[in-house]
């Protein structure tokens, strides 16, 4: 395996059920222009988002991230917004395999969601497992990331990985 | 130790005896659909891999509902590059114009889905077909152009929660009563990555669409399946539907479930999900007087025969509905579209003051067709009442049955039928 995948940002904390309909309404699903749904990230529930968020940066929320639709576009917003990773205690199930699928990283660290404050800078070592807080000088544990998962990330997504070449 | 209907479907699929919760498994797949949102995705996705031809144009279903018909040049340009996809390719199961319905309503009407299928969709209402006995699940676009390539798909094989239905139902009760409770007894993470069975005696007595209904809805408790025994009213739905052969499988006495849930369905009341969650679940009866703005009756939830004509009992001839309320009736497909005209529905809707519409996702995702302003209530058959789902930021949507739905729009706020 190759050097571990480290990710470092500034917090953007939300609470639970955070869902497809505001991470990307449906107003926009009429493109698939990653640019263009970047634009309109976490439009409505933070209005402000896209003004903020810094390339690099980590979403962590609480409770089923990314429930409701299946669009692939919520996860495609959310990585060409520039958002290095999501954290959350746990994720829907489809936003959870459609973020693998095109190369978003995202993890359950309940200990991590608990302590982190917005606004903090954190360090996520996915290949560990573990968070840093920067801001706070504390670190908390998770489960790493499986080595398969790692090479998706690291492909760019499931048809990089399938493929064997960056799209 | 014995099997579930969900464990013995999927490891019928994967070439296995058993299977257990928790195991990886690559499954094989029956039916794979995807919509005028979705498919746009997956074709670009399949085609990045080079490949030209799809595993079997046969068992690709691609059905043009969304933003259909056509709202702007950018969705008519996404239906378009569907339609030359599904041409170039011999689909055969590609919906457009004419032919077409609300996805989930349009599969099982045309025997497309069938009992122990495994059936994959990039739309999370794919958990359907449960209703009939199959195993369906929603998943991305980017994993149905590795399906439309191989014809396979990875899953974590999911734990069963059972759901012991028994009781009577109450007058003006269905399906989307009983889901909405169980939804808000569990909450929308209740189920999350679980399969969802619905047994019990109860069940002997809803109707396929009440059936579909619930399985729908399973996703709306995070539910990876939501999975019904297939029975005698099973059957006959399939009698000269099917175009396929297919299996019944039934869960094994013996067979693990994480938690059980014994539901007394006698207890439960018609029910309305307040915004901006579905498991804000209350009984429609105790909810304090709130004036809306419109009513919408349909989608792949509550959009069938069935509905319409609950519906149209409330509304029966000669009344209208409230001058405040625009009201949307939105049959799920052409022939649910013709049946109503056949009975008169139509009639009655349209005379008092409904809006009748092509068949369409629309309203309910805020597609078009109906969207709400800042401040504006709606009551809606549909399934999501997240913020902004069918419009404005600050609009608000909530979820009933279409009983519910028809007497908020004669009353012009929230009402039961009792009060018509």
């Amino acid at each position: 395996m190759a050097a571990d995948i480290v990710l470092k940002g500034k917090v953007h904390k939300y609470g639970s059920n955070v869902n497809t309909d505001e991470i990307i309404p449906a107003r926009y699903l009429n493109t698939t222009d990653h640019e263009i749904l970047a634009k309109h990230c976490m439009e409505d529930i933070d209005k402000d988002f896209v003004k903020n968020v810094v390339k690099g940066d980590i979403i962590v929320a609480e409770n089923n991230f990314g429930c409701g639709s299946s669009r692939e576009h919520a996860p495609i917003s959310i990585k060409a917004a520039g958002v290095s990773a999501v954290i959350a205690n746990s994720f829907a199930r489809i936003f959870f395999r459609n973020s693998i699928n095109i190369g978003l990283p995202i993890l359950e660290a309940p200990d991590a969601v608990k302590a982190v404050e917005n606004g903090d800078i954190i360090e996520v070592n996915l290949s560990k497992g573990i968070v840093t807080n920067i801001t706070k000088k504390e670190t908390y544990s998770s489960h790493p990331f499986p080595e398969f998962m790692q090479k998706i990330i690291q492909s760019g997504g499931l048809f990089g990985y399938i493929s064997g070449k960056e799209l | 130790m014995g099997s579930t209907i969900t464990e013995k479907i999927l490891a019928a699929h994967c070439g296995k005896k058993i299977v257990e919760p928790n195991e990886f498994i690559e499954s094989k797949v029956n039916m794979a659909l995807a919509n005028d949102v979705t498919a746009p995705l997956a074709i670009k996705e399949f085609k990045k891999l080079g490949i030209k031809k799809v595993f079997d144009k046969n068992k690709i279903a691609l059905v043009m509902d969304h933003f259909t018909p056509n709202k702007d040049i950018l969705s008519a340009e996404h239906v378009k590059f569907v339609r030359e996809f599904a041409k170039e390719q011999k689909i055969k199961y590609y919906f457009e114009g004419g032919n077409v319905g609300v996805e989930h309503a349009i599969l099982p009407e045309k025997g497309l889905v069938l009992p122990g299928d495994v059936v994959i969709g990039a739309d999370s209402h794919t958990c359907t077909y449960g209703a009939l006995g199959a195993f369906s699940t929603g998943v991305g676009s980017t994993d149905i152009a590795a399906v439309m390539a191989t014809g396979k798909v990875w899953f974590k094989v999911p734990a069963s929660l059972k759901f012991i239905l028994t009781g009577k139902l109450n007058k003006w009760v269905s399906g989307k009563d009983i889901i909405l409770y169980i939804i808000g007894l569990i909450g929308v993470d209740g189920a999350l990555y679980n399969s969802m069975e619905f047994t019990g005696a109860t069940c002997k007595k809803l109707t396929m669409a009440d059936k579909f209904t619930m399985a729908n809805m399973s996703i709306e408790a995070g539910g990876k399946n939501g999975v019904f025994t297939p029975d005698e009213a099973t059957e006959e739905y399939l009698k000269d539907r099917a175009q396929r052969n297919y299996k019944l499988y039934t869960s094994d006495k013996d067979a693990k479930y994480l938690k059980v849930y014994e539901i007394n369905c006698s207890k439960i009341k018609p029910q309305v999900a307040l915004p901006f969650l579905p498991s804000n679940a209350k009984d429609a009866s105790d909810i304090k007087k709130t004036y809306i703005d419109q009513v919408v009756i349909g989608s792949c939830t509550n959009g069938r025969i069935e509905d319409l004509r609950i519906a149209a009992s409330v509304i029966k001839k000669g009344k209208k509905v409230n001058s405040n309320v625009r009201t949307f009736i939105i049959p799920a497909t052409p022939a649910v579209y013709l049946q109503a005209l056949k009975e008169g529905l139509l009639t009655i809707f349209i005379e008092a003051g409904a809006v009748i519409s092509a068949p369409t996702c629309g309203p309910c995702l805020g597609g078009h067709l109906g969207i709400l302003a800042s401040g504006e209530k709606c009551v809606s058959t549909t399934n999501r009442n997240f913020v902004g789902r069918m419009g404005h930021v600050e609009s608000q949507v909530f979820l009933a049955n279409p009983a519910v739905a028809a007497a908020s729009a004669i009353k012009g706020y929230i009402a039961t039928p009792d009060e018509i």
